[in-house]
């Protein structure tokens, strides 16, 4: 049975620069059915976003998808013209960018910013557009939203700004929201309000979440299934709780180690940083590329790169650590 | 040695911006960006400062640096009142605290190389020859982590982890005491923050040096510092011990501010916000200040101004719910 609402497959998304070609999305494969929440995690540079951009056709140049495949029910959006794809992004599918300051025109009201994809969508007029604008924004918590609508984006603060965001993203009720670092700007109290917001909806309407985050918190939280990501590759996929309780890759159980004890006790003992930095993507070392920085790493990792495999039930890994032959 | 008083004493310092409006710049309100706070830090301690954006946390560090004078209140540094010193005094109380900036790409000067970064202040205080000073920066370039032959390169040669490191080592150079930490883990990530958070506490321990830092990372204020305290629109309102306070948290923002913070299990429940939604504008309420956000807000609570009260010994709470008036009532 293909229940996947979103399935992308071997996706390779590269950067054409001057200084060489950067594999910034390197054969990356994931699967998301319906309102399912997949999260993304990796550091800066990762790939992630590019990810996501990759699947909205967003890409900007020198950027290109140069192969996979990226199904969405059942049809593949690299293949299909611009003039369909225009009529799925931000009504099928919808972004939640990270910066609630720029991702809105400062010289729009929030009204018409709101009504714009209704308009260009769902062909209303203006005054039922009205009414479902004051209705969304209802929605996603901003109160008195009659007078509120009128407002341009530098009268609200930052969380309600979000709010707004959101609203413009569910407007067309997308089955799938792509949400990238969606609080990663916003204070811990309003991220919570955010992150139980997108909860409430997808809840609500049915629709599926592509979570983009450096946080592992929120994907403790939010995510069901998650994949970790390090320059361009999958290096882990497996379910939310088994990634928490038995992380496989030396970089999931190092970005875990890094994190100041979240749990309730004092652990105040010495941090264990992944020694180095991550290397460029224009510079990757030969083999696996965690080697130079990964503690267990042994003559393999420098000549070969594993591949993602799943050792033991559904939980993906990519280390010669846990592959045989 | 003698111990005498805190190392830095800070008592009622207010600091607040006018609002004007017009032509002629008429003033029609005030900001209160840092309103009545008094803190104290011992000699070689960490005193964490924790809130969310715009309650001042950043404002207060200017101002116990002298770069922005308070409205009201004092700064003792060392005993002396930074207000009272001028010209030649204050040039070397200046060498004797230091700042670390939030973000290692605009802080650091990008024409300039990193050894005339980190060794600026050597050069302003007219610290030892030139041989001498290029001495000291490799010096202090290696006790950061960075390699002492780098440095005539520029700061985009540099990753984020490093450029902070480059932060870092010029506030150390002019041996400071005093290091004021504004935020400095905010823009690295996580593997990354984990060695500076790291080089942070060697370097303190080497030195002897006393930080305030200022981050709106709970977690991350927790692991590093001995005494924390918690801002909320310009005032504390809650000051204890590290563990105490992330154990026993008192004032219910403090008590919000906790339970927001992700857990990293997925088995836990997940997050309902309780709270009410942020106020905006520059209005503040006349009495409690958290009032309007608060769950367990009570009548009294628009009516009587909280006091920071001692709830246990060294742990301060500004909630009527502590007042011993109120718990009467």
């Amino acid at each position: 049975m293909n229940s996947a609402l979103l399935e992308v497959k071997n996706l390779k998304t590269y950067f054409l620069t001057e200084a060489g070609i950067a594999c910034a999305v390197d054969s990356v494969s994931f699967k998301i059915s319906e309102r399912q929440v997949l999260g993304i995690v990796g550091e800066s540079g990762c790939g992630k976003s590019v990810c996501a951009l990759s699947v909205m056709r967003l890409v900007p140049p020198p950027g290109v998808t140069a192969g996979g495949e990226i199904l969405f029910r059942g049809e593949d959006l690299v293949s299909i013209p611009e003039k369909v794809m225009q009529s799925i992004r931000g009504n099928e599918i919808s972004m939640i960018f990270q910066e609630p300051m720029t991702a809105l025109n400062p010289v729009f009201r929030v009204e018409d910013q709101i009504a714009e994809v209704l308009l260009r969508h769902k062909g209303i007029s203006k005054n039922e557009a009205r009414d479902q604008v004051k209705d969304l924004l209802r929605r996603v918590g901003i109160p008195s939203p009659e007078i509120r609508m009128r407002d341009y984006p530098h009268q609200m603060s930052g969380g309600m700004r979000q709010r707004v965001v959101i609203a413009i993203a569910v407007a067309c009720n997308p089955r799938l929201i792509i949400a990238d670092e969606p609080t990663t700007a916003l204070d811990v109290t309003i991220q919570a309000q955010i992150l139980s917001l997108l909860d409430d909806l997808r809840q609500t309407h049915g629709m599926a979440i592509l979570l983009i985050t450096h946080d592992l918190g929120v994907i403790a939280e939010m995510a069901e299934d998650v994949l970790v990501m390090y320059t361009g590759r999958v290096v882990e996929h497996a379910g939310v709780k088994e990634l928490f309780e038995n992380p496989l890759h030396p970089y999931t159980q190092g970005l875990m180690h890094s994190i100041p004890g979240r749990s309730i006790g004092e652990d105040r003992s010495r941090l264990e940083p992944i020694p180095g930095v991550v290397p460029s993507l224009l510079a990757l070392p030969p083999g696996c590329k965690f080697n130079t920085r990964c503690p267990w790493s042994f003559d393999r990792c420098f000549r070969e790169e594993p591949e993602l495999l799943a050792p033991a039930g559904g939980h993906m890994v990519r280390c010669w650590l846990y592959q045989e032959g | 040695m003698l111990q005498g008083p805190e190392f830095l004493r800070i008592s009622g310092v207010k600091k607040y911006y006018p609002i004007t409006e017009g032509l002629f710049r008429r003033e029609i309100g005030t900001v209160k960006a840092v309103d009545g706070v008094d803190l104290e830090i011992d000699r070689g301690k960490t005193l964490g400062l924790v809130g969310e954006s715009g309650c001042g946390k950043s404002t207060l560090g200017r101002v116990i640096l002298g770069l922005e004078p308070p409205t009201e209140g004092r700064v003792l540094f060392d005993g002396q009142d930074l207000a009272s010193v001028r010209g030649e005094e204050l040039h070397q109380v200046r060498r004797r605290m230091q700042i670390i900036f939030q973000d290692p790409y605009s802080s650091l000067n990008p024409r300039q190389t990193v050894g005339r970064i980190i060794g600026e202040g050597l050069v302003i205080h007219n610290i030892g020859t030139p041989v001498e000073q290029k001495e000291r920066v490799r010096q202090i370039m290696e006790v950061v982590g960075l390699r002492p032959e780098q440095i005539n390169r520029y700061p985009h040669e540099f990753s984020g982890g490093q450029r902070q490191r480059i932060g870092i080592a010029r506030a150390l150079a002019l041996h400071p005491e005093l290091v004021i930490c504004d935020e400095p883990l905010s823009a690295l990530d996580v593997s990354i923050q984990a060695q500076v958070i790291n080089l942070l506490k060697d370097l303190q321990q080497e030195f002897n040096l006393t930080y305030l830092f200022i981050s709106h990372d709970l977690s991350v204020v927790r692991h590093i510092s001995d005494r924390v305290a918690v801002m909320y629109l310009g005032q504390v309102v809650e000051l204890a011990e590290a563990v105490e306070l992330f154990r026993n948290p008192g004032h219910p923002y403090t008590r919000a501010l906790l339970e927001a913070i992700p857990l990293l299990d997925p088995n836990l429940p997940k997050k309902r916000w309780a709270g009410r939604m942020e106020t905006s504008g520059p209005v503040l309420p006349e009495f409690c200040i958290f009032q309007p956000r608060c769950a367990q807000s009570k009548p009294e609570c628009e009516k009587t101004a909280p006091e920071l009260q001692e709830i246990s010994p060294g742990h301060w709470v500004k909630c009527l719910a502590y007042n011993p008036l109120s718990s009467r009532v």
